[in-house]
């Protein structure tokens, strides 16, 4: 399912003295299948753009087109069901949302709740369990006897159990340990070319946006800064580093070893194993200084 | 080696309900003036050992003894003042309807005198860049400045050692700056001692001693140096190497001399152009 933004303002509070302009003409595509993330500063108009993504604002000013759909401020929205069971958010710190006695009803409810069967929505709570990799076992268990780390998986299986199209991802790792965040960020991976779902990942983790996305959305202040692939966004990094945010860590290795040497490797790297063969190269390649 | 401030022997402890033990026999020592990073994997009992630390929970086993006090029921009154603690989530620990009131709750607590909390409160808000601040409610911050609201707080009240548990872990990449900038700059005018609970290595790399728990044990003490060293040890405890070190050992294996495993990149960029252009 397509996703388009197409200038879109969000004021919260609009005509009224509490009034705030959170985003101005941010107009970005989302075509099915696309690994999209979204990255800037706190207050940069991230989470705004994300409550765009399935209606639950509806912007001030331009359109957002869901599908078939197209939400305005103009029109009287009715039926929004449907977008909201097509396109899954997983908040920040999910775990915080469980509230069934066991794992297997805290992951039925949502699906239940678009009128799926009880026994279709068991089906699918154990087929998510095992998505998240976890066991079947757990799903008798109550969601507040699992560790952080568990239960945050719990919480993202109540999403996929609703089968959506597109997911979006809100600082899915964030409190996590390092293995927790690269198994995560790994099984979402997964799941978006299994699945061939669209996948909106917003983080402030330059890595994860630079090792799993297609397309970056660079926000500043309530607009889009930039947009591209990772490529593009990070062969010149020194506009982020003006507006304070990170460079992935390859990136920013990249840039030191540039400036001692005085000169310019091969590419621009995104990954570690790039990065260290073009450094092989300028040691025996005897590449001019 | 300065004197230990805190000590803590042979500590057991268990969670009401739970089989498995959180902490089993942890010994350790805290010194005076260090920044000692504790690193862990989600559930290794980092957190616990942060609670035990300010008596939100005590000891099945064993004991801890801080600074002259023994911590338990009787003294923890005392051993509190000793101990400040800065939590993970920004929005659960502002009390005060204003960043001033904030600060000044704990001292009122303390029954601390109306003008020295004045000058407490507007003292310890421009230790941490937050003095402009004064009047504003919590909600207008942003998480990097209420966590340093929940610093001055801290502060406040002049502790001798300062507890971080995964205070920055919730921040954006400035917010986490600001935050670690005021702490090492009040360490360094105040003597402080920070214990920082992380899962940033980046951060505990800096640090000037570092603890690994694994599911409950202390299983590593050492530099960082020491600590990542361990390599691939630590990757199987869930953790992670800091990105110098990794790199550091590919260029290595790729045959570039480069002597260790760098903890800093200027470090490691220096000793590959030292090494380049002595070809």
């Amino acid at each position: 399912m397509d996703i388009s933004l197409r200038q879109v303002e969000y004021r919260y509070q609009a005509n009224s003295p509490f009034e705030r302009l959170a985003i101005e003409n941010v107009s970005i595509d989302i075509p099915s299948g696309t690994y999209l993330a979204i990255i800037g500063h706190t207050g940069s108009g991230k989470s705004t753009i994300l409550q765009h993504l399935n209606a639950i604002l509806k912007p001030t000013k331009g359109k957002v087109v869901i599908g078939e759909r197209e939400v305005t401020n103009a029109k009287k929205q009715k039926n929004l069901k449907e977008i909201r069971k097509r396109v899954g958010i997983v908040f920040q710190f999910p775990e915080h949302q469980l509230f069934e006695e066991t794992v297997e009803k805290d992951i039925c409810f949502g699906p239940m709740n678009f009128g799926v069967t009880e026994e279709a929505a068991k089906r699918r709570a154990r087929e998510a369990i095992r998505q998240v990799g976890l066991s079947e076992e757990i799903l008798q268990k109550s969601p507040f006897d699992l560790s952080g780390g568990q239960m945050r998986r719990v919480a993202i299986a109540g999403v996929l159990a609703m089968e959506p199209d597109v997911i979006v991802l809100d600082e899915p790792t964030a409190g996590l340990d390092p293995r927790g965040r690269k198994e995560i960020m790994e099984m979402f991976y997964q799941l978006h070319k299994k699945r061939n779902l669209s996948t909106v990942l917003v983080t402030h983790s330059m890595e994860d946006a630079s090792l799993y996305a297609d397309q970056i959305v660079i926000m500043h202040r309530g607009q889009v800064y930039k947009k591209g692939t990772p490529q593009e966004i990070f062969h010149s990094p020194e506009g982020l580093l003006e507006l304070g945010l990170d460079v992935p860590e390859v990136v920013r290795f990249q840039q030191k070893v540039e400036k001692a040497f005085q000169t310019k490797l091969g590419k621009t790297c995104l990954t570690i194993e790039e990065l260290t063969g073009e450094i092989e190269k300028l040691f025996k390649g005897g590449q001019p200084l | 080696m300065n004197k230990p401030l805190v000590s803590i022997e042979h500590v057991h402890f268990k969670y009401e309900g739970q089989e498995e033990y959180a902490l089993k026999d942890v010994s350790l020592q805290i010194y005076d003036g260090e920044w000692l990073a504790i690193v862990g994997h989600n559930g290794s009992g980092k957190s616990t050992l942060a609670k035990l630390l300010n008596g939100l929970q005590y000891p099945e086993k064993g004991r801890i003894q801080i600074g002259e006090l023994e911590l338990t029921e009787d003294t923890v009154w005392e051993t509190r003042k000793l101990i400040g603690m800065v939590f993970q989530n920004p929005d659960n620990q502002f009390v005060g309807t204003t960043v001033q009131d904030d600060v000044a709750f704990g001292l009122e607590n303390n029954g601390i005198l109306r003008e020295e909390m004045v000058e407490r409160v507007e003292n310890s808000l421009k230790q941490v860049q937050m003095e402009a601040f004064l009047q504003q409610e919590p909600h207008q911050l942003s998480g990097g400045q209420k966590q340093r609201v929940a610093i001055a707080s801290v502060i406040a009240l002049r502790p001798q050692i300062i507890v971080l548990d995964e205070a920055t872990s919730m921040l954006d990449p400035r917010g986490r700056e600001e935050v670690l900038n005021v702490i090492r700059e009040l360490k360094e005018d105040h003597d402080m001692t920070v214990i920082s609970i992380t899962h940033d290595l980046e951060e505990a790399a800096k640090a000037d001693r570092m603890i690994v728990l694994n599911r409950g044990q202390l299983y590593r003490e050492g530099t960082p140096e020491e600590i990542f060293q361990l390599d691939e040890e630590l990757v199987k405890l869930g953790l992670d190497i800091p990105f110098p070190v990794k790199i550091s050992k590919m260029l290595r294996e790729k045959g570039i001399p480069v002597s260790k495993s760098y903890l800093s990149e200027e470090a490691l960029v220096a000793q590959l152009w030292t090494s380049h252009s002595g070809k």
